[in-house]
């Protein structure tokens, strides 16, 4: 068996994860490769599209976007409506499924890539006040949402991929800057979200899905010479276990070959 | 500054302004004489693609403070605005020194310590902004947004749609003072055309009530007359235009030179080595430092700026790769 990192493992996971025909809003990095990886295995018919308002992108291996608007990105693309524009076909219903990392992310699939902390100016007994306190003095400002709430908000799926840390997989997230299932239940409905879901959560140790009542994130498959102890001592909040837990095929030499030639200089790979 | 979703005085703004056919050619310290300290600026492009980098500087180097800055999605170009101490509030999707660099020091350093607001909107959210503004609404409804704790951070509000009884969300009208854009091509009148991606600026562009334009190269009206379905910011929003070869530098400028990540490699490892003095060198160095354009442009070298135009080339130009 190859030898391969957390981030390959991730990216093809992602990648297995899309069917031909689908289309897929990618991020930058890892996200883009697991659909370029896609397309180039079981996927040719995915289309691609990206925030900075491209449809159709094109990757050329070794020159890898690091942003959302790059020329590199609409090299050989067929349409660049803008971003609004692009936006607004996910609100319409066009994208099928995307892809989402974040700082924070919690039991019920919200995702912090906001605000970590307060630093002071938190109240305690007023919990508003406090919300505005963590916002506007954080312990860690970091970049914001960019479109990962419209995203959230207006895909009709959407799969968290990211690495699996404690700090990382809390209770509850300091700032819900994505929206997965909110307090779980049915209060996405609640808040008026009428479509889109967090169908998956795709980590270095396994395959997570959400139980349909409680909307809360459960075990359902590990990754190779990965156990269930593995998974709870990495994860701050009780995790569910469905009845059979799967376990995933590894990478293969093809996935692994193509994902090193996109990336050799292996600035996303690590 | 015009509140939020305040339509009737955005327009009361623009009948108050000359608006006529007329030259509007000047340099780039004339046109800057046209933003106040106070000012909400809506900044073009989108992170390191076509940021009007020319503008930006004589902003800088003119000293204007207090400033909002509006732009969807912002990288390099802000750090330098925090550091030269010219901005009080960020209207923004994201900030970010790009990825490979991790988080933005100076956005840490002047948002944790409460000296600068970070007002997060959504990036759809800051696009209807504009569009409801460049259509003269005070609002926009959305799906965005919606349960998630953005809707406490800025003037969002929630309505009971009239007609299915869903929950929305209003996004209001975002008027800015002053757009600052670079584009492709632009005539002395102010009409513009731009190549690749369009991103927000056509909406920025009618939403601001003064609109500051550079342009990698100035073309005769007739050639604009020529292909006016390229047209994309009509001369009757434009109050200024100025020529800037390389004026998105060391941002890029769609199928023209690509963004020069070496530069931008350099900036973060000085920043790694030195924090925010480092950014304070580069304020120097490159935006108070060189009196003209020209001057900027030189301390990259012409073999820098050759390099960036082959890779742009060689990915938009046609060349097969």
């Amino acid at each position: 068996m190859t030898a391969y990192t957390a981030s390959e493992l991730l990216c093809v996971m992602a990648a297995r994860r899309l069917e031909d025909g689908m289309t897929v809003f990618a991020g930058v990095g890892l996200p883009l490769l697991s659909v370029v990886l896609a397309k180039r295995t079981h996927a040719p018919r995915l289309t691609m599209v990206v925030e900075g308002g491209v449809i159709g992108c094109e990757v050329v291996p070794g020159r890898l976007p690091i942003s959302t608007n790059e020329m590199r990105l609409a090299h050989r693309a067929t349409m660049l409506p803008g971003i609004t524009d692009l936006f607004l076909f996910a609100q319409r219903g066009y994208i099928d499924v995307a892809f989402m990392g974040g700082a924070q992310i919690d039991q019920h699939g919200n995702v912090n890539t906001s605000v970590i902390g307060a630093s002071h100016g938190s109240s305690a007994d007023d919990p508003a006040r406090a919300a505005r306190g963590n916002y506007d003095h954080p312990r860690v400002r970091l970049p914001g949402t960019g479109g990962a709430n419209d995203i959230a908000s207006l895909c009709s799926e959407l799969v968290i991929v990211t690495m699996h840390e404690k700090r990382r997989f809390v209770p509850r997230v300091d700032f819900v800057t994505s929206p997965g299932f909110l307090d779980g239940g049915d209060a996405r409905r609640q808040a008026g979200l009428c479509f889109g879901t967090v169908s998956q959560v795709i980590t270095n140790l396994g395959l997570f899905g959400f139980d349909d009542v409680s909307r809360a994130m459960r075990l359902d498959a590990l990754h190779p010479n990965v156990t269930i102890d593995d998974v709870r001592e990495q994860t701050g909040f009780e995790v569910l276990v469905a009845e059979q837990v799967a376990v995933t095929e590894p990478p293969t030499e093809t996935e692994l070959a193509i994902l090193r030639s996109l990336d050799a200089d292996r600035r996303f790979l690590g | 500054m015009i509140k939020p979703g305040d339509f009737v005085e955005a327009r009361r703004r623009l009948a108050a302004k000359p608006r006529g056919h007329r030259d509007k050619l000047m340099d780039a310290a004339e046109a800057v004489r046209l933003v106040q300290d106070g000012d909400l600026i809506a900044v073009g492009g989108c992170c390191f693609s076509r940021p009007p980098m020319l503008l930006i500087r004589e902003i800088l180097r003119q000293g204007r403070k207090d400033l909002t800055i509006a732009r969807n999605l912002m990288a390099q170009e802000m750090e330098l605005f925090l550091v030269a101490g010219a901005v009080r509030t960020l209207v923004a999707s994201w900030m970010g020194p790009g990825l490979p660099w991790g988080l933005s020091r100076p956005l840490r350093h002047y948002v944790e310590s409460g000296e600068v607001r970070f007002e997060e909107w959504s990036h759809l959210a800051i696009g209807l902004r504009f569009r409801a503004a460049a259509m003269g609404m005070p609002f926009l409804p959305t799906q965005s947004m919606l349960g998630s704790d953005l809707m406490g951070v800025g003037s969002a509000q929630t309505m009971t749609c009239p007609y299915t009884g869903e929950t929305l969300c209003l996004v209001p009208a975002l008027f800015p003072d002053v757009a600052i854009l670079h584009v492709h091509r632009a005539d002395r009148y102010g009409n513009c055309q731009i190549d690749g991606y369009p991103h927000m600026d056509a909406d920025i562009a009618s939403a601001a009530t003064t609109v500051l334009v550079t342009a990698e190269e100035i073309v005769d009206e007739d050639l604009i007359k020529r292909q006016p379905d390229r047209t994309v910011i009509p001369d009757l929003a434009v109050d200024a235009v100025i020529h800037a070869p390389f004026g998105a530098f060391p941002g890029e400028c769609y199928g023209l030179y690509e963004t020069d990540f070496s530069h931008l490699d350099a900036y973060a490892a000085a920043q790694d080595e030195k924090g925010l003095d480092a950014v304070r060198e580069y304020l120097d160095r490159y935006v108070y430092g060189p009196p003209t354009h020209q001057a900027y442009l030189d301390l990259f070298g012409p073999e820098a700026l050759a390099r960036q135009q082959r890779a742009a080339r060689e990915l938009v130009g046609g060349d097969p790769l």
